[in-house]
This record gives structure tokens, C-alpha cells and sequence, in this order.
């Protein structure tokens, strides 16, 4: 237990981020809380609200302790809250860990005949005693229906409507298992109608249908970034597993016949990038993903990629470095090493996604820019973004141009895969055209044959780093920055503190933001264009070092003094970012 | 047909004087202009090593990649396109010490994919380290005190992986390796040749004189399709007791075989623009 505590270091009273309504449920590892969870975010979703959802479990299958807390409202929503409306206590744990989030009015739905001491949960909390365990024992047949007697409650004290529950058994155990749909619906009714009728006075309705419910996605980071590689005309994934990325390879297996690719699962991360690279020499739109562990293995295989100019999408899905460190946890602790990690020099895009519309958005992009500047391109994303779920409109998949830049259709003369060119873009050619050429890992000429002669290697040099440049002109885009244009405070941040600054700004007039997606190329003008003229700048990471700010003092020769630094393995949440904001002492 | 000159390159063969690698080279051209491989229809990949540098000596499309991966690199290039004949060109540092997790899952794997393991029993191009294949006891620069490891072999772990076709051949003979180059080509399935090869440089123990009185052809009666036989057989290595010859054949089921979504056509000629409409439908 003692190694899963997570208590907040602050209990002091804040103020909570308007509007929202955090639900929280808790329980042991391997009662599907994550589940329950996502259930829950999609009734607020299909209700008419804007979910954020948001897990934390440990590195364990059984026996832990998990929680998902689905924060939603009538507005966009795009952060974890650190205060809890509603908690769901499957276990003591659940209990004793987050009293202390609870709110004053919150409700407390427990299970009371599980001998669940809940003295000292603060006073003004609503206590809800419900037999979640015998009424899925009695009514469904099975304790493992304790969620859905859970959820009914729920639905019932928050007055959502039932029918979303219903609806979503159904849907998951579909007409397969009509036995296990009517038990799971008539457990959820038992815990409805035992709250309608032991806590009819006391039922907020804070669920209700809006009457406005519009078709959103309740979607996560790895989801978006299989649906994006697939509407992106992917081809060929190979992907160890490695949390927080599983979800990727999880969400592309079943689908690979269905739409004709392949997903490999490989005998280790070197294999998963060497397979990567030889399914795209051969022609394939080629990715893998893994996290900083798995990328570290990959590290030779990013600088084979680039000297062969081989196109490659790999995503990278940060989690608590370095080695083993904090599997399950979130962290921006790679951004340097993704930007530095191999011997030599090549020209490497990366892009780093603020949440889940941009990591569809950005995937797409990242396999037209692979295929365009024949490079690596990475992803950079983080736990947080990679398991939160977010309430998006569906992606705009219509619109996406495969994009497969200087490939060749068949044969040509006088062929020089390697060819100097002005833009440093050379044709590609495809093994099985006819076209003869050596992609090689030495140094080579224009056909790919070794060589070491000092002008060959200057020349294949220049001509590699020059295609950085031609990108940087041609696609970089400059930073956005949101909020006013004039600001008393500016903030810099990348990844996913995006939605927590966001949800932060509301409560401010005077403070912008600006987030960087684009890390190589860097926007270094449009950059230091924002930020020359800010009067003060806070720097937000979720890293010991702040990386950002260094790459940003590399690129701008601009030092940002004030950061908000965080590596417990938690995201940043707005509260913490409002504090930062309010303390900050304005020189005028 | 093609002739031997349709795979010469511009590149001047920089090998040692009478290194094994020029048997291998000749025994591959000849191998090609026999099966007609030609840039249409064949692509190789190599690994780092003296060995790798026969990329530069071949007019046949290809990939020399990282020290050790050769066989990833050449897994991808099958499943995308599996109707390029795909070789893959090894030593045995290359194969059996840096990249011996790859060789193990390649060989469970069954792709359809032809292995040359340019087998010398130490390192060459780092100028005479042990290798794996090198036997217990063997001086080099990093084992001056004798190896005190015993030395893999190569066609046993390939056959307790997995592999369905296993040859050795002796590079000095270029005829017989041609013989089973083309052999283990025609194979459908994972399939290994280890080619004997001499460092005439760095070691002194397997010399070309060694192998040419050391070696004896696998006679009609050995039954290639025993797989108990074949692990006996493998076992055998002595004084005018080292196998030569086809060890294993058997047909089972290739990895992309075992593939609904190339039943059709391969990979890289099916659609890029999907659909994901219908597909979005179950996030909401």
C-alpha cells in the first residue's frame, strides 16, 4: 500500500475550476475500474457533456490500487480536476486516499456491507451506504457486477439517465451474450431504484440530459493515434508493448485485415524499428511506438532510418524515467533525447501533440512528412494524453491527402537513389522497380554504394541537413498561442499540459499561452517573436530540468527564469496552474 | 538469362587476397544468373561485417544495415512486399552474437527468406576478435588466454527455433555453395545456409586446408526430413567428420501464408485512403 500512496502534498481549500463536476470511482486492480470509468464518461458524453477522464493505477495486473475520475461539464473540458464531486468507493482505499479530495457537499457512494470505515471523511460530505456487492450478488448473479450496481446508483444520485447505461452494456456485450445484457441491466436498475428509494431526498441532479448532446468521440491519446496511422493510409506496424503505448497496437490488431495492413509484434524494440524500416523501404507506410525505454533500444535504428532516408513514424509515448521508473505514471522527461538520441547528426522531425485532436491531427502529418523528406518523424506524446480520455468531435479523417512526396512509380534512367539536389529531396525508388540502389548504413555515393571520400561525405551530408530546411520553410508551423495577444503573463508549455492550461485561462483575462508542437524543425522566429515581447514568462514542464526552456534559451537565446516544474509522475492540474498565476507579483 | 556481368558493379572487390567471401560471392552470382534474380524481382539485405560489404560487389538492390539486425530489416521487407525474393547475407558475429535474439524469433517465424551466414569463426573487419562460432579454447586478441566459452552452433539453435530448411556448404567450394544457395532459395521458408568461409587472416585454425580434409558430402541415405536425425546430425563435428550437404527440408506453413490480409496482393499495392467513419462509431 505504502508504495501507492498518492495523498495530495496540499490539502489547503482552493477554489475549484468552474463549471465542472468530478466523478471519481476507486477499487482494487482487476475489478475493471478503468471500465466503470470509461462507462461513466461516455453517459456524460451521450448525455450532452464534455468529458475529460483521467487514470491512475500501478505497474501491477492484481491487487492495486486503481482510480479513474471522469471530470465533465456543459463546456469544453480538456483537464483532470483535483477536487472530487462524487467518489465511488469499491474499497478502503478508495476511501482513505481521497477523503481528502472531496469537497464540501461532495457524495460518497460506498459499500457499506463491506465493513467500509468512512470516519474521517470531512463533515460536509453525503454518505450513500449502498449494497453494491449483494445486489450484484443477488440481482446479477455475480459480484463482478458490482460496477454496474455501482453505476446504476450513480446514475440514479446524480439523475443521469439510465438508459445511457443500458444502452452501453449492450452495446459492449452485444447479442452474443443476451444473458449477460439482461443481468448487467437488471443490476443496474437494482442500484438505481435502491437509491431512488433509500435516498430520494438527497439526489442532485447534476446528470441530466442537456436536451443538447452532440456526436463526440470519447476518445484516448493511443486511440487517436491508431485511428489517425489508419486513416493515414498506415501499412505496416510494428509495436513492442511498452505502457503507456500498448493501447496503440491494442487498437490496431483487430482492424489489420479489415483494412490491409499489417501489425507485428516483434521480438524486442530493435526489431519492432528494423522492421519498420524495411517494411518502408519496401513501400509501406511504416510506424512503430513504444515508450522512452523501448525508444532508447531503438536509438540506432532512428539514425539508420536517417542516413538510408528511410521514411518512419514512431510514436513516443513518455511515462516516470529513467529506466524501469514510473511505468504507469505520467512525465515530459525525453524531449532532449528524443531530440539528441544517436551518434552523428541527421535531420529528425518530431512533433509533440497537446491532446487527443492533435495527436490524429499530427500522426497524419507525421506520415506525409516522413514520406516527403524521406526521415524519421516522432510523435511525442505522454502517458497523460496517451490513456486520458477527451470528448472530441469525430476527426476530420474526409479531408486527410495521402502525401507520399519524390516516390517513383517504376523504372528510370540513369537512377541515383541519392542524387544532390537543390531542396536536399532526392528520388525515392522502391526494391522490386528495377531501379538498382543500395540503401546503406555506411556512408555512401548517389547509388548508395560505401564511401568515404571527404567530398562524397560532405556532399550526402549537406544534402540530408539541407531537407531540415527545406521542411522548416515548407511545412513548420509557427506555435499557437491562446488568449489575448497582449498579455500581463505569458506561459510556455508543451504536450499535454495544454488542456490544464486551457481549463486554468478561463478564470483570466490578462494571461496567453503559447504551445509548441513543432520541436525539429524549431519555430525559432515565431518563438522568440512571442516571447521578446512578453512581460512575464512562466515556463510549465513535467520534467526536473525544463527542457523546453533550455531548447527554447538554445534556439532564442531567451532565458525563461520562472517555471512550474512537476515530476511526482502527475499531470499538472489547472488548480496548481491558478495558484502559479495568482502568485505571481506583477512588476506595474 | 542473365550473365555474370549484368551483376557486376563499378566497385573494385576489396576482400583479402583468397578470403572466403570470394567463394560466397562467386557461388551467389552464379546462383543468380541460374535463377534469373535480377532487380525486378529479388532485393538483399546484409548486416555489418566483412561480409556486408558484398552489397557493393552485387548489381542487386539492397539494404546494408546495423551490425546485427539484417534479419528485422529483411522481416519487414518480406511481409510489405512478399513477392520480392529476399536474401539476407550474415556473418557469424553479425547473426549469432549481436543479432541472436533476431536469428531465434526469424527462424520461429517461418517468413520465406533465405539466410548465407558467411561463418569464419571470427572477427574479421575489427582485425581478430573470438567470435561465437569460434571453437573453446581459440587464442585472438580479446581471448588471449584461450576461449573459455563453448561455440554456438548455428544449424541446432536454427532447428530448435524453428527453421524448416538448414545447409552447409564450404565456401572454397563455390559449386556446391552455389548448389545450396539455390536450394535453400527455392525452399518456402525460413532457410539457412552456412557457408564454411575461411579468414585467412585471422584464423588459423579453420583454414581452407582444414576444411577441404575435414569436410564429407551428406550421403543419399540421410533422411532430410528427420528432424531428430538432423539434431544428431548437426552434432557431428570433427576430424573428417564435418557435414556438408542439406540437413533439414520440411514444408510448413510461411508467416505471410499465415496472412489473410496479403492473401490477395501484398501490402504496399493495397489502398492508403480508408474509411474511418463507421469505425469512429464505436468511441461514442
Amino acid at each position: 500500500m505504502g508504495l501507492f500512496k498518492h495523498k495530495q502534498k496540499n490539502n489547503k481549500k482552493i477554489d475549484q475550476i468552474k463549471p465542472v463536476f468530478t466523478f471519481k470511482i476507486g477499487g482494487e486492480a482487476g475489478y475493471g475500474i478503468m471500465s466503470a470509468g470509461l462507462t461513466f464518461s461516455k453517459i456524460a458524453c451521450r448525455s450532452g457533456y464534455y468529458v475529460f477522464d483521467y487514470t491512475e493505477y500501478p505497474s501491477i495486473i492484481r491487487g492495486g490500487h486503481n482510480v479513474m475520475q471522469t471530470t465533465f461539464s456543459k463546456e469544453v473540458v480538456r483537464s483532470q480536476s483535483r477536487q472530487t464531486n462524487f467518489l465511488v468507493a469499491l474499497n478502503q482505499n478508495t476511501v482513505d486516499l481521497h477523503k481528502g479530495e472531496l469537497i464540501d457537499g461532495a457524495g460518497l457512494l460506498y459499500d457499506a456491507d463491506q465493513g467500509i470505515d468512512v470516519k474521517g471523511v470531512p463533515a460536509g460530505v453525503e454518505l450513500f451506504a449502498v449494497p453494491i456487492n449483494r445486489l450484484a450478488r443477488e440481482v446479477g448473479g455475480s459480484e463482478i457486477m458490482r460496477n454496474t450496481a455501482a453505476l446504476g446508483a450513480t446514475m440514479g444520485l446524480l439523475g443521469g439517465e439510465l438508459s445511457h447505461l443500458r444502452d452501453l452494456i449492450t452495446a459492449e456485450f452485444g447479442a452474443k451474450k443476451p444473458e449477460v445484457v439482461e443481468k448487467n441491466h437488471a443490476t443496474g436498475q437494482a442500484g438505481y431504484d435502491f437509491v431512488v428509494k433509500n435516498y430520494q431526498a438527497k439526489i442532485k441532479p447534476v446528470l441530466p440530459p442537456t436536451g443538447q448532446a452532440k456526436k463526440l468521440l470519447v476518445i484516448s491519446g493511443n486511440e487517436a493515434a491508431a485511428l489517425g496511422a489508419i486513416a493515414a493510409g498506415m501499412q505496416f506496424a510494428s509495436i513492442y508493448p511498452m505502457t503507456p503505448t500498448s493501447g496503440i497496437l491494442h487498437a490496431l490488431a483487430p482492424l489489420q485485415e479489415q483494412f490491409g495492413f499489417i501489425y507485428k509484434q516483434p521480438e524486442d524494440e530493435i526489431a519492432a524499428i528494423n522492421m519498420a524500416i524495411g517494411a518502408s523501404y519496401a513501400g509501406a507506410r511504416a510506424m512503430t511506438a513504444t515508450s522512452g525505454g523501448g525508444f532508447c533500444l531503438m536509438t540506432e535504428g532512428y539514425g539508420l532510418a536517417g542516413i538510408t532516408e528511410t521514411p518512419l513514424v514512431i510514436v513516443e509515448g513518455m511515462r516516470g524515467s529513467p529506466s524501469t521508473g514510473l511505468p504507469t505514471w505520467t512525465e515530459q522527461g525525453d524531449l532532449k533525447f528524443v531530440l539528441h538520441a544517436h551518434q552523428g547528426e541527421f535531420p529528425k522531425i518530431i512533433l509533440a501533440a497537446g491532446d487527443v485532436e492533435e495527436v490524429f491531427e499530427l500522426i497524419g502529418k507525421a506520415f506525409n512528412l516522413a514520406d516527403i523528406y524521406q526521415t524519421p518523424v516522432v510523435l511525442l506524446v505522454d502517458k497523460h494524453i496517451c490513456e486520458s480520455h477527451q470528448s472530441v468531435p469525430p476527426f476530420a479523417w474526409a479531408d486527410y491527402q495521402v502525401e507520399r512526396g519524390q516516390l517513383l512509380s517504376g523504372q528510370v534512367d540513369n537512377y541515383a537513389r541519392y542524387e544532390i539536389t537543390p531542396d536536399g529531396i532526392s528520388p525515392r525508388a522502391l526494391p522490386g522497380q528495377g531501379n538498382h540502389f543500395v540503401a546503406n548504413s555506411d556512408e555512401h555515393d548517389t547509388t548508395g554504394y560505401s564511401n568515404e571520400e571527404a567530398e562524397v561525405r560532405q556532399a550526402q551530408m549537406d544534402k540530408r541537413m539541407k531537407k531540415l530546411e527545406t521542411c522548416a520553410q515548407a511545412d513548420m508551423e509557427a506555435p499557437k498561442l491562446y488568449g489575448p495577444k497582449e498579455a500581463e503573463i505569458t506561459l510556455v508549455s508543451w504536450g499535454s499540459n495544454k488542456g490544464a492550461i486551457l481549463d486554468a485561462l478561463k478564470n483570466f483575462s490578462n494571461v496567453n499561452f503559447l504551445h509548441i508542437t513543432w520541436i525539429s524543425p524549431f519555430p525559432t522566429a515565431a518563438v522568440r517573436k512571442v516571447l521578446k515581447k512578453a512581460k512575464h514568462i512562466v515556463n510549465l514542464e513535467c520534467n526536473y530540468s525544463g527542457q523546453m526552456a533550455a531548447l527554447i534559451r538554445e534556439k532564442t537565446g531567451l532565458e525563461i527564469k520562472d517555471n512550474l516544474l512537476k515530476y511526482d509522475g502527475r499531470p499538472i492540474y489547472p488548480e496548481e496552474i491558478v495558484e502559479k498565476i495568482k502568485s505571481i507579483k506583477l512588476s506595474n | 538469362m542473365p550473365s555474370i556481368k549484368d551483376y557486376k558493379t563499378p566497385i573494385d572487390i576489396n576482400w583479402c587476397p583468397s578470403c572466403g567471401n570470394f567463394g560466397i560471392w562467386k557461388a551467389f552470382v552464379d546462383a543468380a544468373v541460374q535463377e534469373g534474380w535480377n532487380n525486378r524481382n529479388t532485393v538483399l539485405a546484409a548486416g555489418i561485417g566483412c561480409h556486408g560489404h558484398i552489397v557493393n560487389f552485387v548489381k542487386l538492390t539492397s539494404f546494408e544495415g546495423l551490425h546485427g539486425r539484417a534479419l528485422p530489416l529483411a522481416a519487414g521487407i518480406k511481409m510489405s512486399n512478399h513477392e520480392l525474393n529476399v536474401l539476407v547475407f550474415t556473418g557469424d558475429g553479425d547473426l549469432l552474437a549481436e543479432g541472436g535474439n533476431h536469428f531465434i524469433h526469424a527462424a520461429r517465424r517461418n517468413q520465406d527468406i533465405t539466410v548465407i551466414l558467411h561463418d569464419n569463426a571470427v572477427y574479421g573487419l575489427t582485425t581478430g576478435q573470438t567470435s561465437p562460432t569460434s571453437p573453446k579454447g581459440y587464442r585472438s586478441k580479446s581471448t588471449p588466454q584461450g576461449n573459455p566459452e563453448e561455440p554456438i552452433n548455428p544449424l541446432r539453435l536454427a532447428l530448435a527455433s524453428g527453421a524448416t530448411f538448414l545447409a552447409r556448404s564450404y565456401a572454397g567450394d563455390a559449386k556446391m555453395t552455389a548448389e545450396m544457395i539455390v536450394r535453400a532459395n527455392r525452399h518456402k521458408g525460413f532457410a539457412v545456409v552456412q557457408a564454411l568461409q575461411p579468414c585467412v587472416v585471422f584464423n588459423k585454425v579453420y583454414t581452407h586446408a582444414f576444411y577441404r580434409e575435414n569436410i564429407y558430402r551428406l550421403g543419399e541415405d540421410y533422411c532430410r526430413t528427420d528432424k531428430s536425425a538432423a539434431f544428431e546430425k548437426t552434432m557431428e563435428w570433427g576430424e573428417k567428420k564435418i557435414p556438408v550437404g542439406i540437413f533439414y527440408e520440411v514444408r510448413e506453413p510461411t508467416y505471410e501464408e499465415q496472412l489473410p490480409q496479403i492473401k490477395e496482393i501484398p501490402l504496399i499495392k493495397q489502398l492508403l485512403k480508408r474509411d474511418i467513419s463507421k469505425l469512429m462509431n464505436k468511441y461514442i
